[in-house]
């Protein structure tokens, strides 16, 4: 088939009528006339062949043995310096022409993935919007169970929904918890700090709190430290400059700054539950013609950014919403 | 004269190919899998050139990508590889002067460049194994040479007649090119 696999050479396979000497000159030239042979129907000669395997084979192994500093290194480098930047031109040349797939989208299906996207994107704002809200919110929720299980007291978690305007000279909230919530008056709302007041009415769904800081407001109190008792009243101003009036009841008995004040309970937890803290007490007068002292104290609960507030039931009570336990566990409506 | 336009054709197809290979080409892989235009650009010139340009040229373009930016590997497998593909190609080709008339038919084409793919890819993935650079399983490695395979199989529809189309086109007038070939089988057949 191949001229090299049917050897001319053979003297018995020639038999184009070329005497005996020109035979025994082609014999005394075999590799010669081969390689003439090959160059002509341009195929490659074997010395060629060789000379490039063993020059892949050198340059593979030079390269694996080379490692990190091998002399291929800087070849592979020029070409990089040369064809890097050919390549990036191609790639920025081509890019509209690769886009055309994108640009067959019919304006249709791109109108949906707008709105979609615009839904999406309102939601995620939204959601980035309140994410302080919510992770306030949720401060001041664990921080009820926790005074829940403190003091010892079943509440029903509810929120501020209306503050009562200054022109009626009442400091008073409106909650959204009412009676369908197991609430009724004279129950006592606390927050995470401390006491905030204690329900006056009630309808279904919300109910009325009146805040200690109330000009009506008067809060059974005892020191912390000695158990004295004393009568905490409002002076009707909420905000930074909040304060209440402490009235000791044994005249004897000399408040000090930064005793805390707590609620001194009465029958039934009725309308303020016991051991609830109020304030802190930060300056004390005496009042010469009474021969009392009297103390102001600073609530512990900031009355001007109530949100998340508890009301006191009993425990067990029947409610639509969850309830706090004592314990601090969240007990969902049956 | 009608080297040197042959060399710069080569040059010309070598580089293009190479440059698309590497910025448009991944964008139409099949799993991870990219079409080899310039295995196929060697399979083209084998098919109208001789075997020992062939040869030449698979041995400079491996050579090339072996060195250009993407390539990792160590220097020299994909040089063996194309080379052993112009090679073998260029033989065959040869071997069958009616497959090497000036415009080969489609189907040998699509022959060519499948066996060629087939060929290049597996002395590349065997290189790896001999000199453990990659270290692939064996079964990966033959199922990405399939894929490799019928992926080139289908762009050679396109890119090998291109590149036969330039390097005939190129190659200085059509006369000088075929007479020397034609007495050849004429010869033998006086010779036997």
């Amino acid at each position: 088939m191949t001229l090299d696999t049917l050897p001319p050479r053979r003297p018995d396979r020639v038999s184009d009528g070329t005497d005996a000497s020109a035979r025994a000159s082609q014999v005394r030239r075999v590799g010669a006339v081969r390689d003439r042979h090959e160059a002509r129907h341009g195929l490659p000669s074997r010395s060629l062949l060789v000379a490039l395997v063993l020059g892949c084979a050198a340059l593979m192994v030079v390269d694996k043995t080379g490692g990190e500093d091998s002399p291929v290194e800087p070849a592979r480098r020029l070409a990089g310096e040369v064809l890097g930047p050919a390549q990036a031109g191609v790639s920025a040349f081509l890019e509209p022409v690769l886009g055309i797939p994108g640009a067959l989208d019919t304006n249709d299906s791109l109108r949906d993935r707008v709105a979609a996207l615009e839904d999406e994107n309102a939601e995620l704002l939204s959601a980035l919007r309140t994410a302080g809200y919510d992770e306030h919110r949720l401060q001041q929720l664990d921080g009820l169970r926790t005074v829940a299980g403190d003091t010892g007291y079943a509440m029903v978690p509810a929120r501020v929904v209306a503050i009562g305007p200054a022109q009626t000279f009442s400091n008073t909230v409106t909650i959204d918890a009412g009676s369908d919530a197991g609430l009724h008056p004279d129950m006592t709302v606390l927050a995470a700090a401390g006491l905030v007041g204690r329900v006056t009415s009630v309808t279904s769904h919300t109910a009325v709190v009146r805040l200690i800081a109330d000009s009506g407001s008067t809060v059974g109190g005892r020191i912390g430290e000695n158990m004295e008792m004393g009568l905490v009243h409002g002076r009707g101003r909420i905000g930074d400059d909040a304060v209440l009036d402490l009235q000791m009841v044994d005249a004897s008995v000399v408040p000090e700054q930064g005793q805390t004040v707590v609620t001194a309970g009465s029958q039934d937890g009725g309308p303020y539950v016991s051991g609830v803290p109020i304030g802190e007490v930060t300056r004390v007068f005496e009042e010469i013609r009474a021969g009392t002292y009297r103390a102001e104290v600073r609530p512990f609960v900031d009355l001007t950014a109530l949100d998340m507030v508890g009301v006191v039931v009993p425990s067990g009570t029947q409610t639509n919403r969850p309830v706090i336990e004592a314990d601090g566990n969240l007990r969902m409506p049956s | 004269m009608r080297d040197s336009s042959r060399l710069v054709a080569a040059l010309v197809a070598t580089v293009t190919a190479l440059l698309l290979q590497v910025t448009v080409m991944p964008h139409l892989a099949y799993d991870g899998v990219v079409a080899d235009l310039v295995l196929l650009v060697v399979v083209a010139a084998a098919l109208v050139t001789d075997a020992r340009f062939a040869t030449l040229l698979g041995f400079g373009a491996g050579l090339l990508l072996d060195l250009a930016p993407p390539g990792d590997h160590v220097a020299g497998r994909w040089a063996l590889a194309l080379m052993v593909v112009g090679y073998v190609v260029g033989r065959l080709a040869h071997d069958h002067p009616s497959v090497a008339d000036r415009r080969p038919a489609l189907p040998v084409m699509l022959a060519a460049a499948a066996g060629g793919s087939f060929v290049g890819s597996s002395v590349f993935a065997l290189t790896g194994v001999l000199l453990s650079d990659p270290s692939v399983p064996f079964a990966d490695q033959l199922g990405v040479v399939l894929t490799a395979l019928a992926l080139d199989a289908v762009v050679a529809l396109v890119v090998v007649p291109l590149t036969v189309w330039l390097f005939t086109r190129r190659s200085g007038p059509p006369p000088t090119q075929v007479t020397p070939r034609l007495p050849l089988p004429a010869r033998r057949t006086v010779v036997r």
